[in-house]
């Protein structure tokens, strides 16, 4: 099921949360949401799953309107809000049990399908106790399994993976990769690093608006625009080498990073490369090339330059 | 139809597991118990084999009863967040409320159910009419029905449930009590009108065993208002929510 964001607008008093956003996203991608606190991330996504109606533009899932086909869309989608919300009188058992009622699951099948997301998810030893029992990342994975229990088509999660340990945060993003191939998944993250792994597209929002759009490695490259080398060489007079590669076809600016290794960064111009005139020269001089390195822009450099202004 | 039914169960048993269904429960039969057997105009004092003092006193006890267990069914969920995650299942609004009412009027029907035995021990130590205590069952539940209702929509307005309490009981004491009081001082259409508000008229006519339409729209209207008052508020958190 794609989602299709039209010109949506949400306030909050007079306050613009959500400015006129449209994005889509396709079946089977896995879209991360990224944006600091307040951004409208959250608001966005409780629009997507009906809980808000946006005051301005629509919201189609797989075709259906918000506004129209509400219960048709909320059976398709397995949702996990912030701050993860449970029923914390209820067992885990009985809990599951009515989030399937709910979905209509047949009687027949509800009990495998119980034990199929409590297997899923690592309940196994927590299904009989009650869920203000339980700890917070266990919690996390209750909200987990609620959201999957009915198959959904699409998945929005909200931060997913917070409160839990390293050990479980991989294979929540394990889960989320696995799921992501047959269904869309919308997921948003304060982990930048948690986004880059588990999505195929980065959408960053700052101040209610997108201000990117894009793969992790298209973002960077957006941000960074020309190729920056981080490059050793031995074997030669540092001052002769410095020359050396100014004097490249390709180079724009050639700094020394470390004189006494001989350590330099090489930026080249704009959309060229001079990794291949690198290593040539050092062939043609007989220089001992022993660091070649590739900079790259971390998705956090370009996550703070899009949203600090 | 369904998933009413689902959410009623869960609140049910939310009631129960909570212990409040049985604080409530104890604290019913033991305040009327009381009163009906063993204090003032009890039925020994007033050999007659009549439930009256039964259903007097359930009429002020249920006043004070029902907020108290309507309060925490919608501010719990506002507090918590988990109206959030109800709303984004396939359910909508109005089963949410109505699914709670139901749950709330299964307690209440335990509660009185459980006074059945004062009927069949006063049908033992006289005649009775039963026609009067049938319809002053009936009287109760329907009154429980519109304060119930009140309640929740009362639970619906706040996050704090001591406030979702203190609202429902005084917008219950005005049709319990004040409505009736005002309709003695004014003359004319006001003074008729605030009659009619009042629950006690249409209780005291049930409970005669005249059992008038007139009434039960009567009840049944205000049940429903206070349903979709609920409805509208939560519908409504599109507006406020910040």
């Amino acid at each position: 099921m794609d989602i299709v964001v039209r010109n949506f607008t949400k306030k909050y008093g007079a306050q613009k949360a959500v400015d006129n956003v449209s994005f889509d996203v396709k079946t089977g991608e896995v879209l991360g949401f990224l944006g600091p606190n307040g951004a409208g991330k959250t608001t966005t996504m409780k629009a997507i799953t009906c809980f808000l109606a946006p005051n301005e533009g629509d919201i189609q899932v797989g075709g259906m309107s918000i506004k129209d086909n509400p219960d048709e869309i909320k059976r398709n989608i397995g949702y996990l809000p912030e701050n993860n919300p449970l029923y914390n009188d209820m067992p885990v058992i009985d809990y599951l049990y009515f989030v399937a009622s709910l979905h209509r699951i047949p009687k027949e099948v509800i009990k495998d399908k119980i034990l199929e997301m409590v297997n899923l998810c690592g309940l196994e030893g927590e299904k009989h106790k009650k869920i203000s029992e339980l700890s917070k990342g266990y919690k996390q994975r209750v909200g987990l399994a609620q959201a999957l229990i009915h198959d959904p088509k699409v998945l929005v999660l909200d931060e997913p993976t917070a409160g839990l340990d390293p050990n479980q945060i991989m294979e929540i993003r394990d889960l989320i990769r696995k799921i992501g191939r047959e269904k869309t998944v919308i997921l948003s993250s304060h982990i930048l690093a948690e986004v880059e792994a588990t999505c195929d597209r980065i959408l960053i929002i700052n101040k209610g608006k997108i201000v990117a759009d894009g793969s992790s490695g298209q973002l960077r490259k957006q941000a960074q625009g020309r190729e920056i080398l981080k490059v050793t060489i031995e074997g030669g007079d540092v001052n002769t080498v410095f020359k050396a590669l100014q004097e490249l076809n390709n180079t724009e600016l050639v700094d020394f990073v470390s004189k006494s290794d001989g350590q330099f960064e090489v930026q080249s111009k704009p959309d060229t490369s001079s990794r291949r005139d690198v290593f040539q020269l050092c062939v043609d001089k007989g220089w001992y090339l022993t660091e070649l390195t590739p900079t790259e822009t971390k998705l956090e450099d370009v996550f703070r330059e899009l949203t600090m202004n | 139809m369904k998933k009413i039914w689902i959410i009623a169960r869960r609140e049910l048993n939310s009631y129960f597991d909570s212990l409040l269904a049985y604080v409530v429960i104890i604290l019913f039969l033991g305040f009327t118990g009381f009163f009906t057997w063993l204090f003032g105009s009890d039925v020994f004092f007033r050999k007659e084999a009549s439930l009256e003092v039964f259903f007097n006193i359930s009429f002020w006890t249920l006043l004070f009863f029902i907020p108290a267990i309507t309060m925490r069914l919608i501010a719990e969920e506002n507090s918590s967040g988990t109206l959030e995650l109800i709303l984004t299942k396939p359910v909508n609004e109005w089963q949410l409320v109505t699914g709670k009412f139901i749950s709330t009027m299964l307690l209440i029907a335990i509660a009185l159910g459980l006074t059945l035995p004062y009927y069949f021990t006063i049908w033992g130590l006289g005649p009775v009419d039963h026609g009067a205590v049938w319809s002053g069952y009936l009287g109760l539940l329907l009154m429980s029905a519109a304060y119930a209702a009140i309640g929740i929509f009362a639970s619906s307005l706040t996050k704090n449930q001591i406030v979702a309490f203190l609202i429902a009981l005084i917008i219950s004491i005005f049709f319990h009590l004040l409505f009736s009081l005002l309709s003695l001082n004014l003359k004319g259409w006001s003074g008729n009108l605030l009659n009619f508000l009042s629950v006690r008229t249409h209780y005291d006519s049930v409970t005669r065993g005249v059992i008038d339409s007139k009434d039960l729209i009567y009840f049944i209207s205000l049940t429903f208002l206070g349903l979709f008052a609920s409805e509208l508020v939560i519908t409504k958190r599109n507006v406020t929510e910040n």
